[in-house]
């Protein structure tokens, strides 16, 4: 039995589309403050995965547990399995609030609008206090100055942590980030990777998947490095990138430094 | 200088029923649209055929024919149906299928098919990024659509209103066919007693200008605030 202090635990989590099974049974455990980092060639399934977690995509079997609840699922009339209650998901969903490689910040909202729109709209937060909230998040990330902007008016860099602050401001159990940096011009990924760094010394629970083997390494307290849709090698960062046990792992970490060395 | 033998003030009168039929005609092909577009993109099947028949057809059929068939042919199934309610059911119920009635149900249901399209061309554009975030965001599918599909949906489908709009203004010109008195039926009746065709229908061109001229300013106010923000936008 899950412990009420993990705020998040999955357990075999399978997904198909189709005839194709892209994650194979999956498991993850989180402990308050962790920094999860989920690594991989791309098609390993690590975005699957963390899209499995808040149920963007309903695992076709497996356990998603919150807090010691774990979300409801039933077979529709075609015999897929979808979630229970949407209720409970979209409860669910507030605490665990998403950053999306491509931002999505909504384009018709300026960056507080942004920022404040699930926390008045899903938790019923006060409008002023939602405001007051927002505006501290904005300080954090380093935008302040920017709140009446609209999306397209910023940069890459900027729109992320904006994405970043409205993630904040639903204070969620767990970030979940999802290349949170890949769409990102090179000069612009550091300013968004100190404000996660910022995140995780604070002792959010976060999980990452990326492409940043350096975050992955220096930030994280938890590696899992995944290969077709299943767990490779995990382990502490020293673990998974000093002494991996898998030949892949050590394949996958090659290329992916000496690049980092000659850049 | 302007003397329209006494018809000037029955002119503007008839200018004013345009207007109105055009608004009220707007506000039905408005609401059948979202309505047609809704059913073309719902997963039913049924609701999918019945808005691709709706939309095949009257797009088929001329505004003329139409109008035509709704204005005589309306008034004899809405007898019909009075009939049967009221010996049936004791049902006392009737509506005269007048020219203005019939305009704008002719009118809204011809529009509603070119709405139905502009707006499902329009949804489909919405990036689905943005209603993933507002699921990850835990908002329902109604929050969804109103605080998120509607406003983006409307920024991508003003151009297309507003096209439609002003075929639309320009269309009401055909209900005065079936005899409703709006500028373009006074102007005939009054070019036809004066013998003077210029002077009555040029005056009816410049109000139809008038309108388009002021329509169009109109659209482009609406679509710069609803791009308020968006590359090329305000």
């Amino acid at each position: 039995m899950a412990d009420d202090s993990a705020p998040l635990v999955c357990r075999d989590i399978h997904k198909s589309f189709g005839d194709t099974e892209v994650l194979k049974g999956l498991d993850l455990e989180t402990r308050k403050g962790d920094v999860v980092s989920m690594i991989g060639s791309s098609g390993s399934g690590k975005s699957t995965f963390l899209r499995c977690i808040n149920l963007l995509e309903t695992p076709t079997a497996g356990d998603v547990i919150l807090h010691g609840e774990p979300l409801r699922f039933k077979h529709n009339r075609k015999g897929l399995r979808v979630p229970a209650d949407q209720r409970q998901v979209e409860r669910v969903r507030a605490k665990l609030s998403m950053v999306f490689q491509s931002f999505n910040l909504w384009s018709h909202m300026t960056v507080l609008e942004n920022i404040i729109e699930a926390p008045v709209h899903v938790l019923k937060v006060p409008k002023k206090e939602a405001i007051e909230r927002a505006e501290a998040y904005l300080h954090k990330v380093g935008i302040y100055e920017r709140k009446d902007y609209y999306p397209a008016q910023m940069s890459g860099g900027q729109q992320q942590r904006a994405a970043i602050a409205r993630a904040l401001a639903m204070e969620p159990e767990v970030m979940l980030f999802d290349e949170p940096t890949s769409a990102l011009d090179p000069e612009l990924v550091g300013e968004v990777l100190r404000v996660m760094q910022d995140l995780a010394e604070e002792g959010r629970t976060m999980i990452v998947v990326t492409h940043e083997m350096a975050f992955a390494r220096d930030v994280s307290n938890q590696v899992m490095f995944l290969h077709e849709g299943q767990i490779e090698e995990q382990g502490t960062p020293d673990q998974v990138f000093n002494n991996p046990s898998s030949e892949r792992m050590k394949q996958f970490l090659t290329p992916n430094f000496q690049q980092r060395s000659t850049a | 200088m302007l003397d329209f033998h006494g018809y000037g003030p029955e002119l503007l009168r008839g200018a004013l029923v345009t207007t109105e039929l055009a608004f009220a005609s707007l506000a039905l092909a408005l609401g059948i649209g979202l309505l047609g577009a809704s059913a073309k993109l719902s997963g039913s099947r049924s609701a999918k055929g019945i808005a691709t028949f709706y939309t095949t057809v009257i797009r088929g059929i001329p505004d003329l024919v139409m109008m035509m068939l709704f204005y005589y042919g309306g008034q004899v199934l809405m007898n019909r149906l009075s009939d049967y309610l009221y010996y049936n059911y004791e049902i006392d119920f009737f509506v005269q299928f007048d020219p203005f009635i019939s305009g704008v149900l002719t009118i809204g249901l011809i529009f509603g098919a070119y709405m139905t399209e502009t707006f499902r061309g329009a949804f489909l554009a919405v990036d689905s990024g943005q209603i993933e975030a507002g699921r990850a965001y835990g908002m329902s599918r109604v929050q969804i659509f109103f605080r998120i599909m509607f406003p983006q949906m409307l920024r991508h489908a003003l151009p297309g209103l507003g096209n439609n709009w002003q075929v639309l203004l320009k269309t009401t010109a055909l209900v005065s066919i079936i005899g409703l008195s709006d500028m373009v039926r006074i102007a005939e009746q009054a070019s036809k007693a004066e013998h003077e065709p210029f002077k009555f229908f040029i005056p009816v061109a410049a109000m139809y200008l008038t309108l388009t001229a002021i329509s169009e300013l109109a659209i482009k106010w609406l679509n710069k605030r609803a791009n308020v923000g968006v590359a090329g936008g305000a």
